[in-house]
């Protein structure tokens, strides 16, 4: 019953920007469709009155209170990138999406 | 291919639009971590680990942030769902440093309210809201080369100070059946939107610095033929143009879509459901992404933050911190402060209505309060290039310089120099009064001192006063004046000179 095809990896994998080879297609989406499995018979055990969780412990309202903490210098901020100018992060040209 | 007009649009169509309003919230923090949200600084110098999306940076909500989402739902008329939660949207764009963004998906905080939009005429629309959620902006790109545009630029630079700002985004349902009056709907529902977050005081609600921003989704249907209801009618194909940001560049943007869907359909030719581009300078829009391809967001809960689960106590004492809605507001107070029309779209424009407003509850009258916001204010304003708000002067204060004003103690020239101490921060005006010493002389002999003085160095106009002629006294007044740098009373002046003069006024 498995419902994931090896269209649906080329295509997750194109969202995701892996660069995929035909072996790897074929190799991944039968592992994939092994795991995809696993959790459809996991969801065939829940019932109706189980609600979905995204969560497995019940904790839910931790907050912070609205007060500033000191930031990274420009320079730590910076010291990471693989270029950086004017104070920002240089990247490649952006092509064929929006501004 | 035959271009029609708008007007020609709604003749032949029957147009449905909705609406995605994004409000950056005026938090002093970030939406998950403690970075300052302010705008202006040098770039990534507001910036985290959690903000930049580095390994094993965790997000904790702000607190603040939902609480206005919560209030800016319950000013929407929403419903505040009792637990929901954030979602990860992913894309990669440069912008967007952890390439996900963190949103709320099928359970956003606030769902299903409506709220009325005041047309110019006083129609009233009620336009439908789907759902107010919380999520994080995104950072800001810079374009370099070519002609500073996307288009054609040899990299690009990106400053994340932006990222991870919180907003809330507010989409409508689809509105229909406005015909002819939607590009005005669309404006007057944005303008309410801005109304209402600056009256909330969550957000400055500048569209100009992007701080409320909207995307405009627009389709056109055929008209329903005889013996067919309009709502079995079904949707056309929408496009959604991205970032129009003034409300008359919403008119605009409603304009050129409708106008340019209908050309296409009449000559038999498909919309495509798309992004599009809004061009400011040109007033039209041009394609972006399409739909079908760009729309995988594959959204699944954010692991990294725990459900919002309001308690409904905390629910109902925000709902009692919700304002009037702005427009029946301002129908209110023109009543209750007797203005005219004009003065009150001049005041509303001004953005001093909650200023007058709380001038008037200090105590002035609302005639007086106007004309200090509308008149010295407004001046002052205009030369420093700030809004009446940023000047640092309080409501109450220039309530307690009119009181001065009423009391005699100090007259219009003098209460003017009283606010430019109080501008210049030298204190209250009571205490710029007493400072500068700018108090009206009311001691009659000091005034009587002056008054011979005067009448001595102008004998010739005692004389004309005597002789009948009382309006020559001005010229004694004006001496007296100025002898007494403006602090004198003119009226009482008047009198003493004409009663030296031996002539009742």
């Amino acid at each position: 019953m498995s419902s994931l095809e090896r269209s649906d990896v080329a295509r997750l994998a194109a969202l995701a920007r892996i660069d995929m080879t035909d072996a790897d297609l074929d190799r991944l989406s039968g592992q994939l469709a092994v795991i995809v499995d696993a959790v459809a018979k996991v969801a065939e055990v829940a019932g109706e009155d189980v609600p979905a969780t995204s969560h497995p412990i019940p904790m839910a309202n931790i907050h912070r209170e609205d007060v500033v903490r000191p930031s990274f210098a420009q320079d730590d901020a910076l010291a990471a990138a693989p270029e950086a100018e004017d104070g920002r992060f240089r990247v490649p040209q952006i092509l064929g999406e929006e501004a | 291919m035959t271009t029609m007009t708008y007007e020609q649009a709604m003749e032949e169509f029957d147009p449905v639009f909705g609406i995605e309003v994004h409000v950056e919230l005026n938090t002093k923090t970030k939406m998950f971590c403690g970075c300052a949200n302010e705008f202006g600084a040098e770039p990534n110098t507001q910036v985290c680990p959690v903000c930049l999306g580095l390994p094993g940076a965790m997000p904790v909500t702000n607190q603040k942030a939902v609480e206005s989402a919560i209030r800016l739902g319950l000013a929407l008329g929403c419903s505040i769902r009792e637990s929901s939660r954030f979602a990860r949207k992913n894309y990669f764009y440069p912008d967007l440093s952890k390439d996900y963004q963190i949103s709320q998906y099928d359970e956003p905080t606030c769902y299903e309210g409506s709220l009325d939009v005041v047309l110019d005429d006083g129609t009233v629309v009620t336009v439908a809201i789907e759902r107010a959620h919380m999520e994080e902006d995104a950072g800001k790109n810079t374009h370099v080369g070519g002609s500073g545009g996307i288009q054609g630029a040899d990299y690009s630079l990106v400053d994340y100070n932006r990222g991870g700002v919180p907003l809330v985004e507010i989409v409508t349902k689809p509105v229909t059946g406005m015909g002819d009056r939607t590009a005005e709907v669309a404006r007057a529902y944005v303008a309410t939107i801005r109304d209402i977050v600056r009256a909330l005081g969550i957000s400055d609600g500048r569209m100009e610095q992007g701080s409320v921003r909207a995307d405009v989704n627009l389709s056109l249907r055929p008209k329903a033929v005889a013996g067919e209801s309009q709502d079995d009618v079904p949707f056309g194909k929408r496009s959604e143009t991205k970032n129009v940001n003034s409300l008359r560049a919403i008119e605009r943007a409603v304009h050129f879509e409708a106008a340019r869907q209908a050309s296409l359909l009449l000559a038999g030719q498909p919309v495509v459901q798309e992004t599009r581009h809004w061009h400011e300078d040109t007033s039209s829009t041009t394609p972006g992404r399409s739909k079908e391809e760009a729309e995988d967001y594959r959204y699944f809960p954010e692991p990294d933050l725990l459900p919002v689960q309001p308690s409904r106590e905390w629910v109902e004492e925000l709902r009692g911190t919700i304002p009037e809605h702005p427009a029946k507001m301002r129908a209110r107070l023109r009543e209750e402060w007797g203005f005219s029309d004009l003065e009150m779209r001049d005041v509303v424009a001004a953005d001093a209505l909650v200023l007058i407003a709380d001038t008037v509850a200090a105590g002035a009258t609302p005639q007086a309060a106007r004309k200090w916001w509308m008149g010295e204010l407004s001046r002052v304003a205009n030369d420093r290039e700030v809004a009446l708000a940023e000047l640092p002067v309080t409501p109450g204060a220039i309530a307690e310089l009119q009181g001065l004003v009423d009391e005699g103690k100090i007259n219009d020239k003098l209460a003017r120099q009283a606010l430019e101490g109080v501008l210049a921060g030298e204190g209250s005006p009571a205490e710029v009064v007493a400072s500068r010493g700018l108090e009206v002389v009311s001691d009659d002999s000091a005034l009587e001192k002056a008054v011979d003085e005067a009448l001595a160095a102008q004998p010739d106009v005692l004389a004309k006063i005597q002789d009948g002629k009382v309006q020559a006294a001005g010229a004694i007044v004006g001496a007296v004046m100025k002898a007494t740098r403006g602090q004198a009373d003119a009226g009482r002046v008047r009198e003493i000179i004409l009663q030296r003069a031996g002539v009742e006024g």
